[in-house]
């Protein structure tokens, strides 16, 4: 991305948007390369179908400036922003035929006939909808219109392509194998493509880069494995992940070669995250993905703890343990876990994959090594 | 199979008595006057009884009639004029008020006011508005240094001026009819189309229209069936005149049957007005289907 000239991509400059007066985002900056698979991820509500529409011209900023590869696009009418979009209802044509769906922008675009016909044949045949193309939308399935949505936007040959929840109104099966034809896509496009899900599984195994959004508020951009390995924060440790992340309370102390200790009433935990640079705070909490959860026999130096409920996912197990604080941890177990709820055993931490939080919620990583 | 399908149909003649109530009240009201209604036109028939048999007479009569000829021009002009303007004013307002502002709620419900009103006070309101003498628009015609224009009593004027009061008085059920075929199509097609360059007029074209298209035969079928009787209209505002310029088939029938006792000579007059209707009713869906059907034969 460093390398790309200055101005390619997208790019929201100190972008503002309130509806009916209560703001919604306020001095928004984003960044998006050429070429990117940018995912927008978030629970409902928290503004990131918004953010799509504002890029798509669907609705107007209330102040700031959009570039796409370098011209500035807020005021432009949706048609001339070199955008496509994928709507999550498909927003599909019902009384044109498969083929009219795609060449309708096509045609009021001004493209030659001919060309119209060898893009459409393209597309139909990269997405394998050439046996429907004089069909109406209505006869066919969700997962022919979602792949007619996405020719139809495809055949524009967009700067960027926007995709709102692509995959939402598809079923299990369906969905994991869209989502592998989009991972393939995503490759051969040379347009960037921004997508909004609430689903992280989408968003960690499609994204070159995430961002997660709350509450109206960027909580963290980055690559997959940043998101998921060092957490801007609270929220984004706990929205990402396939179960969120374990947070025990306690004290610090500085500990061996300058790292912090972490003191639980059960015992200390050795972390690697560095003393000298954690701020001043009221309250810090310890944060473990299930997987550094390790469960022993109930015996020193090993936390005790209860068996409250086991969930058997087949290839692994998520054991729901209770402290005699009354904490909660979730530790992870490979294959069929034997373990059945009223089971004492004992929690091995382990420190050296440890986060730590502050009181505001801000996350302090280990150094690797 | 067989064994089945017999006691499916055993138990549909079972179901056929829910059904009964209401077909035999049908049968009653509907059935038994129509076909005697046809019978009686083939006879030559008074209200003081005396009845005979006369076969066409009495249709052969209806064609060498010129005031039947007169009222059934008046009929197809006053459907002409109303049931075009009818589906265009109630699809254009449809259009503006379909959306979600206030004044546009407002709007609708004063578009659709004027259908409650009740045929006696529409005429009186009417009359208030058209009379030369004292009229509303009568003022407005001396505001600008004009003679009022005798809407009521003008050969020319008076069928327009009926059909646009009656424009005026049923806009509202079409209206609401094509509110409800708009707000079957998702806003995201709308902004679709806006992301696809297309110009208003091709947005109406090729989604708005299509999708209104079965509400704008069903509402243009009803309104003809519906206009066709228009009765009240004349009967309170004109009585006919002038010179039968506003007397439509069903005032024509009335008179001939209760003012002329000649019954037999009206229900002849009143079969033909139902196949007109009919004529009219058939027409539409036969658009609908016309094409499909040629298109079948070709392949």
């Amino acid at each position: 991305m460093d390398n790309l000239p200055e101005n390619q991509g997208l790019e929201f400059r100190a972008v503002a948007k309130a509806f009916d007066g209560n703001p919604l985002f306020e001095n928004l900056d984003l960044r998006i390369g050429q070429g990117e698979f940018f995912i927008i991820l978030g629970p409902s509500g928290c503004g990131k179908t918004t953010l799509l529409r504002l890029i798509a011209g669907l609705e107007t900023v209330d102040g700031g400036e959009i570039f796409l590869n370098g011209r500035a696009i807020q005021d432009t009418e949706a048609g001339d922003r070199g955008v496509a979009m994928v709507f999550q209802d498909y927003a599909l044509y019902p009384h044109m035929t498969v083929a009219e769906n795609l060449a309708f922008g096509l045609r009021n675009m001004g493209v030659p006939a001919a060309e119209i016909a060898a893009r459409i044949g393209e597309a139909a045949r990269s997405l394998s909808i050439d046996a429907f193309l004089d069909k109406r939308p209505g006869k066919l399935s969700g997962g022919q219109q979602q792949r007619v949505a996405l020719a139809r936007a495809l055949v524009k040959k967009p700067d960027i392509l926007l995709m709102d929840e692509p995959l939402s109104s598809l079923d299990p099966a369906l969905r994991l194998k869209t989502r592998r034809e989009l991972a393939a896509l995503g490759r051969n496009l040379s347009a960037t493509v921004v997508m909004v899900t609430h689903d992280q599984v989408e968003a960690m195994t499609l994204a070159t880069r995430i961002m997660i959004m709350h509450d109206h508020v960027i909580q963290q951009i980055g690559t997959p494995l940043d998101i998921f390995s060092r957490p801007a924060n609270l929220f984004v440790a706990q929205f990402v992940g396939a179960t969120p992340m374990n947070l025990l309370c306690g004290d610090l102390a500085a500990g061996k070669a300058g790292k912090a200790v972490f003191r639980l009433r059960e015992g200390d935990i050795q972390t690697r995250v560095a003393m000298c640079g954690l701020p001043e705070s009221t309250a810090w909490r310890l944060g473990l993905r299930a997987e550094h959860v390790a469960l022993t026999t109930p015996k020193k130096p090993h936390i005790p703890a209860t068996v409250d409920f086991v969930e058997r996912l087949g290839e692994q197990s998520w054991v729901h343990v209770r402290l005699a604080d009354g904490g909660e941890l979730v530790a992870s177990e490979a294959g069929v876990s034997a373990h059945q709820p009223g089971d004492r055993v004992g929690v091995s931490l382990d420190g050296a994959k440890a986060h730590l939080f502050d009181a505001a919620g801000r996350a302090w990583h280990p150094e690797p090594g | 199979m067989a064994i089945m399908a017999r006691k499916g149909e055993a138990r549909g003649w079972g179901n056929l008595l829910f059904a009964l109530p209401f077909l035999s009240v049908y049968v009653w009201l509907l059935v038994y006057p129509l076909l005697a209604g046809i019978r009686l036109s083939l006879y030559r028939a008074n209200l003081f009884g005396g009845e005979h048999f006369i076969a066409f007479e009495n249709y052969i009569r209806l064609f060498r009639d010129r005031t039947f000829i007169q009222a059934l021009g008046n009929s197809i002009l006053f459907v002409g004029l109303t049931v075009p303007l009818l589906v265009a004013l109630a699809l254009g307002l449809a259009l503006s008020l379909n959306r979600a502002t206030r004044f546009a709620a407002f709007m609708r419900s004063v578009v659709f006011a004027s259908s409650v009103l009740s045929v006696t006070v529409l005429t009186i309101i009417w009359r208030q508005v058209l009379v030369p003498d004292g009229g509303l628009l009568s003022h407005f015609s001396h505001m600008i240094g004009q003679a009022p224009v005798a809407f009521l009593n003008d050969q020319r004027l008076v069928l327009p001026s009926l059909a646009v009061i009656t424009v005026w008085w049923s806009l509202g059920l079409p209206m609401i009819l094509f509110l409800s075929a708009l707000q079957q199509v998702p806003r995201s097609v709308y902004e679709a189309a806006a992301l696809d360059r297309a110009t208003p007029w091709s947005v109406f074209r090729r989604i708005t229209l299509p999708a209104v298209m079965p509400a704008v035969i069903l509402v243009a079928a009803y309104e003809c069936a519906l206009q066709f009787q228009v009765f009240g209209q004349p009967q309170l505002l004109t009585q006919g005149g002038p010179n039968g310029a506003s007397r439509p088939l069903v005032l024509y029938i009335y008179e001939t049957g209760f003012n002329h006792w000649d019954i037999g000579y009206a229900a002849a007059a009143s079969q033909m007005l139902f196949a007109l209707i009919l004529v009219a009713l058939l027409v539409p869906q036969a658009a609908r289907w016309l094409p499909a059907f040629l298109k079948g034969r070709r392949a």
